[in-house]
């Protein structure tokens, strides 16, 4: 048992490191080590430099356009970029939608639409939830009913992140209402430009407006557009699940947020308090535990093991050390952070800053991120699956 | 139920009923919330440029509440804790955005507290008939919750007084008609000797006032005194030894705070109760489910030391021992700050995505719990302040 890295991989994350030095735009990662608001504007501008680099679909097969990293190459570098400050890429293409479409997908869906997630040119988004549909996915509603060559689609999903900015959206769709819950549902992907596609923004207790609810009203779908088989939907939309677990654990995000809550504790003199300190420690210890075990799933999946239901752990503890850390800067801050100052999170925002300039983000973040124990599948549904799949319970 | 002088505690430790008056008072503020403070009215009141409604106030007035804690000598009505605790818990429930706390409880009681004749009998009547509002502009940059730390200078000028200093987030500031500052006589910036309070009036010359929301969805200000002269009138209270005087009244305000927090609460788990019945996933409420049951369990049991605290700490919001009260009063804040923690993060889990919406009432419940837990003290405060081992 050996927690060093090969050389080669020590080889990859240096040149990881010089990559982010010289070409990762410091206006975006001040933005994101800062706290604040990414526009689509700069999501896209860091998309294109990795396109450029030819890495931004680090899990894709090359002959997709993808870097077709291991495993341990892909966490260095998801290691490093967090640590850097660099932009979260949208994943919905490249990490949801992209791999359904390379295991699942017709030739021409594969060149028509893999190039484009690649380059930009189309922006993704996700239309699972549905208000009726949460927890229980396969309950949704929205059904799609065939009219010649095409699906008319009608219905309601929502938490749609990314929606304004997105051109295509990929849709769990019902096709057979008769059919067992699981049976009767198909995979669609549908232009947004489609006539009848309407978005609204949510606004979320902090202010921002990062998801939407997206109504469909007679879309006309073409049946070119469906993934595989009409009602094997629910066997797509297990496998893309499976693909957003691996990078759940969030372990580089937080070990950058951990740093930036002991500037702000330093800066406001929490250091020198016990009890504060203490939970700066209880929670590092946590952290360092949560990282060893996303390193033995890693180190599991190299091997060819798993994610087993392993990943669930590391969704639940990763998500409430998330929550602790925005909770525990909102704590050291004291009455700094009652200012609302939403304005001061956007770009262009140039007026003077209520108190110190760490204070805006703080109460939004700790709002935002209650999310995190809810999405992804809720950490009541992660336990169920563990009290299932690996307790026998 | 009263809290009196010698400890309500110690001798009507089992009474807990409301008196007739104490009944007709919540049955009247009651009404008030429910009629007229709706989740969707509340918004526009927020929208208002006060950041709440002056209808309202002028309706806080005519039933009395204005003038609910003030002696009946300067047009007040005598009440106590008990009856501000009433008021506070309906408030709580509607999430009531105006200044009744900064005006009524704190600067109110500051006046009632420390003030001359001559300022109880200027100010309270005013309080009193909604003409008059007040903030009370305490804390600075690096005071975090201390009441002592006060670097704010008044310096003797003739018989009166120049001052010189910046306060930050003056709870209800931007309406206030006038301050009531702390301000350094005497000694270095966190000796309990040395701080005395000033009656500032907003158009003084040098005053500045910078009026925000804060993330409650309530106001604040910045308010900057710059060579800020005042006559010999303006000192309210003793000079230089105010602090005890101070004390008495956050710790009021704490106890009110505190019973805000208990309607908030009940309010909240309420709403988390009826959605848990009618919320369906798999074809059953998920109120079936026997994980969250208890999750609802352990809400309403922190809701209920949350209430019993509270009332405690109106209880001895007025013991003549400062040492009882300030127990008592820590005691609660510590218990209303973990309470309310765990019911405002519950109800978002509990409710899931919908939670998160600014649309739904849940998440602004949960949002003035956090601001709650950070008015007058936090938890790790005041359990430091809790004399465990005197």
């Amino acid at each position: 048992m050996d927690l060093a890295y090969t050389k080669e991989e020590q080889e990859f994350r240096a040149e990881v490191r010089a990559f982010l030095k010289e070409k990762l735009p410091p206006d975006l990662s001040r933005k994101v080590l800062d706290g604040k608001h990414m526009t689509r504007d700069g999501m896209m501008r860091w998309h294109r430099i990795l396109f450029e680099k030819g890495w931004i679909a680090p899990a894709w097969p090359k002959e997709y356009g993808g870097a077709d990293w291991s495993i341990i190459q892909r966490h260095i570098y998801d290691e490093e970029a967090a640590e850097a400050g660099a932009p979260a890429v949208l994943p919905f293409g490249l990490v949801m939608c992209g791999p359904v479409i390379i295991k699942y997908g017709s030739d021409k869906q594969k060149a028509f639409f893999l190039p484009r997630i690649l380059s930009g040119e189309h922006v993704w988004c996700q239309g699972y939830s549905e208000p009726g549909s949460g927890s229980d996915l396969a309950s949704l509603k929205t059904k799609a009913e065939r009219d010649g060559d095409k699906y008319r689609v009608n219905g309601q999903k929502t938490w749609t992140s990314a929606a304004k900015w997105a051109d295509w959206i990929f849709c769990l769709v019902r096709t057979d209402p008769a059919a067992k819950k699981q049976e009767g549902i198909s995979f669609l992907l549908i232009d947004m430009k489609t006539p009848g596609i309407r978005v609204r923004p949510i606004v979320t207790i902090d202010g921002g407006a990062e998801v939407n609810e997206t109504f469909l009203d007679d879309v006309m779908v073409p049946v070119e557009n469906r993934i595989g088989e009409e009602n094997k939907g629910w066997t797509y939309a297990k496998y893309l699940l499976g693909n957003e677990r691996t990078s759940i654990a969030q372990v580089g995000g937080s070990k950058r947020e951990l740093k930036k809550l002991k500037a702000v504790a330093r800066a406001e003199e929490m250091d020198r308090d016990r009890r504060f300190r203490d939970k700066v420690a209880q929670l590092e210890i946590d952290l360092m535990g949560l990282e060893l075990s996303n390193l033995r799933m890693i180190a599991g999946l190299r091997d060819g093991r798993g994610p087993g239901a392993e990943a669930s752990i590391l969704k639940i503890k990763g998500s409430e050390i998330q929550q602790r850390l925005t909770e525990l800067t909102f704590e050291a801050l004291g009455p700094l952070a009652l200012p609302f100052q939403r304005e001061a999170l956007e770009e262009g925002w140039n007026e003077e800053i209520i108190g110190p300039d760490y204070a805006p983000p703080a109460a939004p973040r700790y709002f935002n991120m209650r999310k995190t124990t809810i999405y992804g599948g809720s950490n009541e549904i992660q336990k169920n699956i563990l009290a299932k799949a690996v307790l026998g319970l | 139920m009263r809290s009196i002088a010698g400890g309500g505690l110690r001798e009507e430790v089992l009474d807990f009923d409301y008196t007739e008056e104490q009944r007709l008072l919540a049955e009247s503020v009651t009404r008030f919330v429910k009629d007229r403070y709706g989740f969707a009215a509340r918004k526009k009141f927020m929208a208002e440029p006060q950041g709440f409604a002056a209808a309202n106030w002028a309706q806080f007035a005519a039933l009395g509440l204005l003038a609910l804690p003030f002696p009946e000598a300067h047009g007040g009505i005598g009440g106590g804790a008990v009856e501000t605790m009433i008021v506070m818990e309906n408030f709580g429930r509607g999430l009531v955005l105006e200044p009744y706390l900064a005006t009524v409880i704190l600067c109110g009681g500051l006046i009632s507290l420390a003030g001359s004749d001559a300022q109880r009998q200027t100010i309270l009547p005013a309080i009193a008939e909604g003409k008059l509002m007040l903030a009370f502009a305490q804390g600075e940059r690096h005071s975090r919750y201390a009441l002592d730390h006060v670097e704010t200078g008044a310096k003797k000028d003739g018989t009166g007084f120049v001052l010189n200093g910046h306060k930050n987030v003056v709870l209800h500031g931007g309406s206030a008609g006038k301050f009531i500052v702390t301000a350094r006589t005497a000694g270095a910036a966190r000796d309990a000797k040395g701080v005395s309070l000033f009656l500032v009036d907003r158009e003084a010359k040098g005053v500045s006032v910078r009026d925000y929301p804060t993330v409650d969805g309530l106001r604040a200000a910045e308010v900057t005194l710059e060579n800020v002269r005042l006559g010999a009138d303006a000192l309210l209270g003793p000079l230089d030894n105010a602090l005890p005087l101070i004390e008495h009244a956050i710790d009021r305000a704490i106890a009110a705070l505190c019973a805000e927090a208990v309607g908030i609460m009940e309010t909240l788990n309420a709403m988390t109760l009826e959605y848990l019945k009618t919320r369906k996933q798999f074809g059953v409420a998920i109120g079936s489910f026997q994980v969250l049951q208890h999750r609802m369990v352990d809400m309403t049991i922190a809701a209920e030391q949350a209430k019993s605290m509270a009332i405690l700490a109106a209880l001895s919001a007025d013991d003549p021992d400062p040492g009882a009260r300030r127990r008592a009063i820590s005691a609660a804040k510590v218990q209303i700050g973990q309470s309310g923690r765990l019911v405002g993060q519950e109800a978002i889990q509990l409710h899931g995505g919908i939670g998160m919406t600014d649309e739904y009432a849940a998440g602004h419940y949960f949002k003035r719990l956090s601001t709650i837990e950070k008015t007058f003290g936090d938890t790790d405060y005041h359990l430091e302040r809790f004399p465990a081992f005197a």
